[in-house]
């Protein structure tokens, strides 16, 4: 790079500076803003003049002061030391800015993303004099007890190897060289950098073919997510997003875990970061943590930062998919990110679309959602890799229509809907049962070691979702006409919706047991319901009346089947036994 | 050094233009001399060359063009703070209001404050006592929280915050609190009650007073909770007070800051409020907290007026959206006379589940409000059924459920404003009312809790 342009600032509104003399500045490009050094990045070029989004506060900056361009766009450090840590939108470590400016964030900070004092142990999987390209496994490193970060060719580079050696090294430091075929040599550092606004390259994208298991019995049951596939979770203030995304954070079964904090609480923040190095991850009995990387733009946060907050997470994200892994993103929420660009656009006068923001705004949230999937990873060995996004959605006063839900409606795969009116009962997840959809269904039998036990779980839910709509269909006739009205049967499936709503559906993120089912265990609890519902029809045909059905003992324990330790397994399907035996003593002695 | 200018070219709404000015810079503060020599107040939103837009704290009426003459300060708006301030009354930009000297400052800061650092932060899990059963029961308050009261013209929010000032404890703790009161755009009766209320009390002595009332300037009351929170940081986070700060009334800070946009002829968001609503409104409530490694707090209850009660309104909205938790009051229960009328179900503390369980509270109370919640819910909509069908068309469980609902408001809900409850009494409370159920339908708590806590079993020990 030549010259590095300089300019000088003519105008300071809010986030938004604009500088003149910005010769030979690109869009993205990264900038150094005023005396104080804040961190933007060029969001608009009209001839010499730029406008620039400042990623920290702008107060006390005023014209005439200095712009210097870097040259570069702005990108994320990738390599060992990105597990555990917590950053904030523009990748700068939290935690070492606590030790070097307080409690509060201070501007003007230039600690860079990976820790260059920290020496890893990094061992070579190929020999010297290998010819390698893009995206080869080249060696690795074990960053933490839950992941083995594997060192891949720099895209763009290719050549023979030379020099690799076992040995520690820091993040900076050459672990050797790739000599091109026209002998120009690249050094090899643990360490790579990746513009965020671009997506990484992998050789072609896969189809899902697998539901992510999480734990959660609505979402693995009726709504799953596909492994490499996206889902969104829009609901007012207060029905569950965060907790919902924190629950997949815990228990999803991923290898590595991005979760992004956009425009959020601090609190919830400081709830992950002192919460999960305690939680045990059900796979490994190790701690969650230690698969985890956190983004935390805060709502009190510099608003420019969240919007590159998002972009970030997804590249880190992305950098572990070509690692071969199943990698999880949540962004929590995906509308800061967009009232960032809505903001941004009005303090740049662009003309706005509906409710003010920016006509890109859809381009923007599918080209987002567009860099998940599962994809045949670059480089060798061949391996495939999954990054699968779900974001939050916060819809002023929960409606629906607004425009970032319908934009991101039109690009994902999933829909956790979350209803005030489920929220308010307590019934949680609020996820509303009648709404929701996910087009992963058909992978669910495939969960399951006994594809024959997979079959059965699918449609027992079928079953179930029948019984759900029938209960809603029934409560506007109850409502109309009085309960004493419909059939024994109906009164039947009432019952069972009922109660795959209360001892199915509902799950208790706080509960220790409750907070995660095996998928085993929803299979297990499902049949017991199930088996309760089919004996209550026969009892039925054998002149039981429903008001002594609905009165067995052994309802209370299909109703606490759910706090049971899956230790105890037969505890569980146990129950269908205990329902024979007391709905047969309810039949009439045979004259 | 200060530099001043006579060049003010166009005065619109709260805005003031002034041209030719060197050096200004984004958010510090003027000073503008008017003709009559009284000094105003200001903060420029914008500089473009040598042009500086500038927002007129007391507003524009009474400045002319030509004989206003603008000085630039060269600094964000400062508050002067010492441990004097205890006992004071300020006006809306932090000036002393009564009749006490100046605050000889110890320390000056930004009111603009810096954002807590995430990782800073330690997470809120002591229970605040609030004497209170809808709160203390079924949406505690842990300290450092944020929960606002969404009340709406004519119901008793100034009731409820006052009784949170005068009975929010700690358990067996000594004190060391404080009541920082920020009052935008009420009457001056409201403001009058609750210096009296605190006055009463003795409580005025650990408390500091900043009053915009609804006839003062409308723009001050941007800088207002500003203010208020530079006090409330320096007492929590410097003097080690827990700190309870009480913002009343947010939606009176949301109109002036929709005045400025207008002025500022912004794209107006959904009912003309700015588009940055969301992230100006965090910037306020994102104050309150604990950090670690401190021994003072914020706890802030924010009090705001839901226009036509509606909840979707974007103010209680982008409240609801930043802070953990909202206590939401209900007119049908206010009524009744039933008080104070919180209205239980669409009611929400986000922190509940740290606060509270054995040690901190009761190890029945999570299973408790669990149970209470659910049972009320369902007695709610059989309120309802038999409002639309008549009692009699109600089974016998909804009837059940009925009872229970309205047993629950007479009894639970309703206590009046002099009544302060300890947890453990709200706790039995609940159990008491929950009794008139089987235990099949208390699928919400443990069997061992039943068989501990209910009165049936309890008593037969
Ligand atoms: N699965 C759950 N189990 C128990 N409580 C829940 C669950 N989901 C949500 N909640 C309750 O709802 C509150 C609000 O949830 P949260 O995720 O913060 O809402 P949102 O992000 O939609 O505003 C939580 O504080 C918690 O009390
Ligand atoms: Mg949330």
């Amino acid at each position: 790079m030549s010259e590095l342009s300089k300019g000088t600032i003519i105008k300071v509104a809010g986030p938004v500076v604009v500088a003149e003399g910005m010769v030979g500045a690109r869009m993205y490009d990264v900038v150094r803003v005023g005396g104080d050094n804040l961190i933007g990045e060029i969001v608009e070029l009209r001839g010499d003049l730029a406008s620039i989004q400042v990623y920290e506060d702008t107060v006390g900056v005023g014209p005439g002061e200095e712009v210097v361009n870097t040259g570069a766009p702005l990108s994320v450090e990738l390599g060992p030391g990105l597990i555990s840590s917590i950053y904030d939108g523009i990748q700068r470590p939290l935690d070492q800015l606590v030790a070097a400016q307080g409690d509060h964030i201070l501007r003007g900070s230039d600690i860079p993303g990976l820790k260059r004092d920290v020496k890893w142990l990094f061992k070579p999987v190929i020999e010297n004099g290998t010819k390698v390209s893009h995206g080869d496994f080249i060696g690795e490193v074990q960053e933490s007890t839950l992941v083995l970060h594997k060192i891949m060719v720099p895209a763009g580079v290719s050549g023979t190897v030379e020099g690799l050696n076992e040995g520690e090294y820091t993040v900076e430091e050459t672990i050797g060289a790739i000599v091109a075929d026209d002998g120009s040599r690249t050094e090899l550092k643990l360490m790579q950098k990746w513009p965020v606004r671009q997506g990484r390259t992998s050789k072609r994208r896969l189809a899902p073919n697998e539901i992510l298991v999480t734990g959660q019995r609505v979402i693995d049951a009726f709504f799953p997510l596909g492994k490499g596939g996206t889902a969104c979770v829009p609901g007012p203030f207060g029905t569950g997003k965060t907790v919902v995304q924190h629950q997949l954070a815990k228990w999803v079964d991923a290898d590595v875990i991005v979760y992004v904090g956009c425009g959020e609480r601090g609190n919830e923040m400081t709830d992950v970061l002192l919460e999960f190095p305690e939680l045990v991850d059900p796979h490994s009995g190790e701690p969650l943590m230690k698969r985890v990387v956190m983004i935390a733009n805060t709502s009190d946060m510099p608003v420019a930062a969240r919007e590159a907050s998002v972009y970030t997470g997804i590249t880190m994200a992305e950098y572990f998919r070509d690692m071969g892994y199943s990698v999880a993103m949540m962004a929590d929420s995906t509308s800061r990110w967009a009232e960032a660009m809505r903001e941004i656009s009005t303090r740049l006068e662009e003309m706005p679309a509906e409710e003010g923001y920016p006509a890109y705004l859809g381009a923007r949230i599918a080209s987002f959602y567009e860099r998940s999937g599962r994809v045949v990873c670059a480089g060798s060995p061949e391996r495939t890799g999954a990054l699968s996004i779900i974001g939050a959605v916060s819809p002023p006063g929960g409606d629906l229509s607004d425009s970032v839900v319908q934009a991101t409606l039109h690009v994902v795969k999933v829909f956790w809907s979350l209803v005030g009116r489920l929220a308010q009962q307590r019934h949680f997840p609020a996820i509303d049962w009648l709404t929701s959809y996910s087009f992963y269904k058909e992978y669910l039998a495939g969960s399951f070691e006994d594809k024959e036990q997979g079959a059965e779980f699918a449609a027992m839910v079928q079953e179930a979702m029948n019984l759900l709509e029938q209960e809603a269909e029934l409560i506007e006739i109850v409502r109309l006409v009085g309960a004493e009205s419909i059939s024994a049967n109906d009164r039947m499936a009432l019952e069972t919706a009922k109660s795959i709503r209360e001892d199915f559906l509902h799950q208790n993120a706080f509960h220790k047991i409750d907070t995660y089912t095996p998928i085993e265990k929803q299979f297990d609890m499902m049949k017991v319901i199930l088996h309760f519902h089919e004996q209550g029809l026969a009892a039925i045909e054998n002149d039981v009346e429903t008001a002594d059905i609905f009165k067995l003992a052994v309802r209370e324990d299909i109703a606490r089947a759910k706090y049971v330790d899956y230790a105890d397994k037969e505890k569980i399907i146990g129950i269908t036994g205990i329902i024979d035996e007391q709905m047969k003593a309810l039949y009439a002695p045979v004259a | 050094m200060l530099k001043e200018y006579k060049t003010v070219s166009r005065i619109y709404g709260p805005l003031m233009l002034v041209e030719s000015v060197e050096g200004a810079k984004y958010g510090h503060i003027v000073d503008i001399e008017i003709a009559d020599g009284t000094i105003r107040h200001g903060q420029i939103l914008q500089v473009e060359k040598d042009k500086v837009l500038v927002q007129v704290f007391e507003g524009t009426e009474g400045i002319n063009v030509n004989d206003s003459t603008v000085r630039f300060l060269g600094k964000p708006m400062e508050l002067a703070l010492s441990p004097e301030i205890l006992g004071r009354v300020f006006d809306g930009i932090g000036k002393p209001k009564d009749d006490g000297p100046a605050i000889i400052a110890e320390k000056k800061l930004n009111i603009n404050g810096n954002p807590i650092n995430p990782y800073a932060r330690d997470f809120p899990n002591e229970f605040i006592q609030t004497g209170i059963s809808t709160i203390d029961g079924l949406n505690p308050l842990v300290r450092g929280q944020k929960l606002p009261v969404f009340s709406g013209a004519g119901l008793p929010h100034d009731d409820i915050a006052a009784q949170l000032a005068r009975q929010a404890t700690v358990l067996g703790e000594g004190q060391t609190f404080a009541v920082v009161f920020a009052a935008m755009g009420i009457t001056f009766e409201a403001a009058q009650f609750f210096i009296d209320d605190l006055t009463n009390t003795g409580a005025i002595e650990r408390s500091v007073m900043f009053i915009n009332l609804a006839n003062d300037p409308a723009i001050e009351r941007i800088a207002t909770p500003r203010v208020a929170l530079t006090a409330a940081e320096y007492l929590a986070f410097e003097m080690d007070m827990h700190v309870l700060v009480i913002l009343n009334d947010m939606t009176n800070y949301c109109e002036a800051l929709r005045e400025i946009s207008a002025a500022r002829k912004e794209v107006p968001g959904r009912r003309g409020y700015p588009g940055y609503l969301y992230t100006d409104l965090a910037t306020i409530y994102e104050r309150a907290g604990r950090i670690k490694g401190r021994n003072g707090s914020i706890t802030m209850v924010p009090v705001l007026t839901m226009p036509e009660d509606d909840k979707t309104h974007p103010v209680p909205d982008l409240t609801g959206y930043i802070t953990e938790g909202q206590i939401i009051l209900s007119r049908p229960l206010h009524r009744k006379a039933i008080s104070p009328p919180v209205d239980v179900l669409p009611s929400l503390s986000r922190l509940k589940d740290k606060g509270i369980g054995e040690g901190k509270t009761r190890e029945d109370h999570a299973d408790l409000y669990n149970q209470l919640y659910a049972a009320y819910a369902r007695g709610k909509e059989a309120q309802e059924l038999a409002t639309i069908l008549g009692e009699a068309a109600l089974s016998e469980e909804d009837r059940n459920y009925m009872t229970f609902a309205n047993k629950f408001e007479e009894r639970y809900i309703s206590q009046g404003y002099y009544d302060n409850r300890t947890i453990e009494q709200t706790l039995d409370l609940g159990w008491e009312l929950l009794s008139m159920f089987e235990n099949v339908e208390l699928k919400r708590i443990d069997e061992e809790l039943i068989a501990r806590y209910m009165p049936r079993f309890r008593d037969k020990k």
